[in-house]
Parts: structure tokens; sequence; C-alpha cells
């Protein structure tokens, strides 16, 4: 396959990026699409030219690393994956394929397609947390909770942080990554304890770490590798709620 | 307690469900006009009579100008806040490919049922209040004559008939969205109101999109 890449090339936070143009020769369709930038990175360093620099670490669509704009999508064009899991087959021979970095105030780019998530830890460490000490694992009867309470927990623990809610969101709003939290949070007996403080932290954190709020496009959940539920964000939103209720 | 945009978000919610109720209301006084013109004049000039006298349609009234006002300024403060948390732009942008068009541009459907607002309440709200209008047979203000003479106009029509569909859009998007801030997440109901929400939309804005096509047929002819 031969494919016509426009890339993000950017120096650093400060400087001004643009869209590079590269051909890119004897693409096989079974690579995965961070490969392929590995084949044309390997030729980059031949011609010793710099690298395109982007994240990524288990390439088997766990970590939440990874993450890019291609062709104005993020993840690229599939629903329920990350970029290390879209493969060349996906495209046609003779594409033009855009790159770019996942773009939000809130996400500056460190370099090229790299960008600082540094938020999304600021919001976990606001409140998503629960702060008594558990202790060694006890044992698995003694504290009751239904199947499918343990289930919808995990659905929502299923969150990776890659960011691509806030890439494709058009408010670059953190609603799906921080009510995932939350959700799994305030499921689970250990959690319950401390809901209303820890919603009103972590949505205070969201505006302050500078992403903007919901409107409810539910473009997220379309572009979530792990389809997480945009149901959440209405159950965060209802936890917010009470808490400012019930807050004395 | 520091205030946060889901506070705002929530301003939006209860002010546009509030809005969302009056259109009930504005439908069910304006199906009258449908009426046989003799009854119709009757009855809708006693009723809007009506609506101007009691003092807690007057108490309603002031919650109303209050929504719209509360529900445009805060739409600009949130406004605000996305365009700042947006960055940089994207070159190529493919993201409308996973949302809905209306649930993206609340704001310009918004800017014009706004526009739309300012020009009615001016022909009919302004006229009615601090107007000189005749009187019909039984003493009541002639607003029906006013109503009728300016559906006359092909252009006036249109206008309406436009802002109808956009009102007609952002209320799609706009009352579900409104049921998802104030917290439902319970997919049972949060289906409910999805359909309720069509349901509802659809038969707001084929109503009032009815009125001014009826006049215009029936009178013109």
């Amino acid at each position: 396959m031969k494919l016509y890449l426009k890339v993000w090339r950017q120096e650093n936070r400060e400087s001004k990026g643009d869209m590079v143009s590269y051909v890119v020769e004897g693409i096989s369709e079974h690579m995965s699409f961070l490969e392929m930038l590995d084949l044309l990175n390997e030729r980059l360093i031949q011609k010793g030219e710099r690298v395109i620099e982007f994240d990524h670490d288990c390439r088997e669509g766990i970590c939440g690393a990874c993450g890019m704009m291609i062709n104005g999508r993020a993840h690229g064009p599939l629903s329920g994956t990350t970029t290390c899991q879209l493969h060349m087959r996906s495209f046609k021979d003779g594409e033009t394929v855009y790159i770019e970095p996942f773009r939000a105030a809130a996400f500056p780019v460190l370099r090229d397609l790299k960008i600082d998530r540094s938020g999304f830890d600021h919001i976990i460490q606001s409140g998503g947390y629960i702060s008594a000490s558990t202790g060694q694992a006890p044992e698995s009867n003694s504290i009751p909770i239904a199947h499918e309470t343990t289930e919808a927990a995990f659905d929502a623990a299923a969150c990776i942080g890659c960011g691509a809610c806030v890439a494709t969101c058009k408010n670059s709003s953190a609603a799906l990554f921080t009510s995932a939290k939350i959700s799994h949070l305030v499921l689970l007996p250990q959690g319950k304890l401390e809901a209303a403080d820890r919603v009103i932290k972590m949505v205070s954190q969201m505006d302050a770490e500078g992403f903007g709020h919901c409107s409810n496009t539910e473009a997220c959940e379309v572009e979530c590798p792990q389809e997480i539920s945009v149901l959440h964000i209405g159950r965060m939103n209802y936890q917010y709620n009470k808490a400012l209720i019930l807050k004395k | 307690m520091k205030q946060t945009t889901l506070m705002y978000k929530l301003v939006m919610a209860v002010t546009g469900l509030f809005l969302c109720f009056f259109l009930i209301i504005h439908l069910l006084g304006n199906l009258q006009l449908l009426s046989p013109p003799a009854i119709a004049r009757e009855q809708f000039n006693w009723y809007s009579h009506l609506l101007s006298g009691n003092i807690l349609i007057k108490i309603i009234s002031y919650v109303l100008y209050l929504s719209i006002i509360a529900h445009a300024v805060y739409a600009l403060i949130l406004t605000r806040v996305n365009i700042k948390a947006q960055g940089s732009q994207y070159v190529y942008d493919k993201r409308g490919q996973v949302s809905s068009w209306n649930s993206r541009n609340m704001g310009i459907l918004g800017t014009i049922i706004l526009i739309f607002l300012v020009i009615h309440f001016k022909d009919y709200w302004y006229v009615y209040k601090f107007g000189h209008l005749p009187l019909d047979a039984k003493g009541n203000k002639d607003l029906y004559s006013i109503v009728i003479s300016s559906f006359q106009q092909g252009w006036y029509i249109i206008l309406y008939e436009l802002s109808f569909i956009a009102l007609g859009f952002h209320l799609l998007h706009g009352f579900f969205s409104a049921s998802r801030t104030l917290g439902l997440y319970q997919p049972k109901y949060a289906k409910v109101v999805r359909v309720f929400g069509w349901a509802y939309s659809l038969l707001i804005t084929f109503g009032f999109m009815l009125i001014p096509l009826y006049i215009y047929f029936n009178f013109n002819s």
C-alpha cells in the first residue's frame, strides 16, 4: 500500500505547528496504524530527520496511552477501538490520511502528536479515590454486592483515560471521563461514603483544568474505545445535584 | 461554594423546561384561532383579556420573561467557556459524523428563536399592552384582527414557519438534554424521555406551524 500522509508537526508547547506531507510506500495492510508510523519513523531516521513523536504503550488497546485524530475522527474511523487497534486494512491504497493530535485547551501539545493529559490526573487526584485504608483484601462474602452492580461498576471502571471523549467533544468536555470514575466509585459500598464530597470536588476540578461543559451531543460515547455510556454523565449530574441539595 | 459550569447548566435546564411548559399553554391558547371566525374572534379576545387581568398569570409572565433572559444570558456565558476550552482548531475535522447537527448548534438555533421573539413581542405583546386597539362586540381588545391581518403577508408566514422549524430542532435536543443535566440516568426512563421529547417537539412544532398557514389560506382566498 502507498499512503499520502499529512501529519501535524510541532516543535514544542510554545511553537506554532503545521501539517507536513509524507509519502509512505510499502505498507502492509496487516500493520497497525502505529506500526505504519514506526515504518515512516525508521525512514525518517535513515534520512537523518527528526522522528514523529507520539504516545503509545501496550499496543493492545488497554493502556490508553495512544490516541490521535485520524482523518478528523478520534482514534480513526472504527468505533470501539484505540489507535493501536486500528489496522491499515481500514484504508485504501493511495488514500490521503490526516493525522493530528487530540486538541483541547486542557490538552496542550507537547510535540507533534504527543499531548499533556495531566488534567485527567488532577481530576482523579481531586477525589477519584477512597480515602479510608482498605487493608488486605477482605473475605469476598463479607461485603454483599449484587452481581449486576459489580458489572455496572466495572463497565464504568473500564475507562482507560485516553482522552478521545475530550478530543471529539465540541466543548472539549471531560464529562464522560469524570463521570465514569464517579459512577465506578458510587456504585460500590466503599465508595458511597464520600460520594457527595467527591462529586463536588471532581466537577469543580474539571472546570479548573479548563475543560468545557457537557452539552449532551453524545459524540463521546461513539468515539470511546471502551464504549463507556453517556448515562454515566446523567448519574454524575444526579450525584452532583443531590450533593448540592443535601450539602450542609 | 464555588460556581461550576454544571450549576449554569442547571439554570439552562430549569429555565428551558419552564419555557417548554409555557409553549404547551401558548399553543393551546392559539388553537382557538382555528375555530370559525365569528366564534374565534370573541373567544380569542376574551382569552387574551383573561390572561392580562389575572394576578397569577401576571406572576407567571414575570417568571417567563426572567426565564427567557436567564436562558439566553447563561447560554452566552457557557458558550464563552466552551470557546476557551476548545484551544486550537483541527485542520481536518470530521467530528460532525458522530453527533447530530442540532445538538451541536443549539446556540445558532437559540439565536434564531431569540430574534423571532423580539419581532413576536413587538408585534403582539407590545401592541396589546401599550398600543391602541379597537374593541370587539364584547368590549375586549380586538387582538384577533391584528393576528389575522398580520398573517396575510407571505414573508411574515415564511418568517414564522422558519422560526418554528428552528424551535423544533432546538426542542428536540433541549428537552432530552435538560433531563440529562437534571440527572436522569436510569436507562428505562431515559428512553421514555427520549420518546416523549420527540412526540412533544413534533406536536409543538407542527401545532404552531399549522396556525399561520391555516389563517393565510383561509382568509386570503
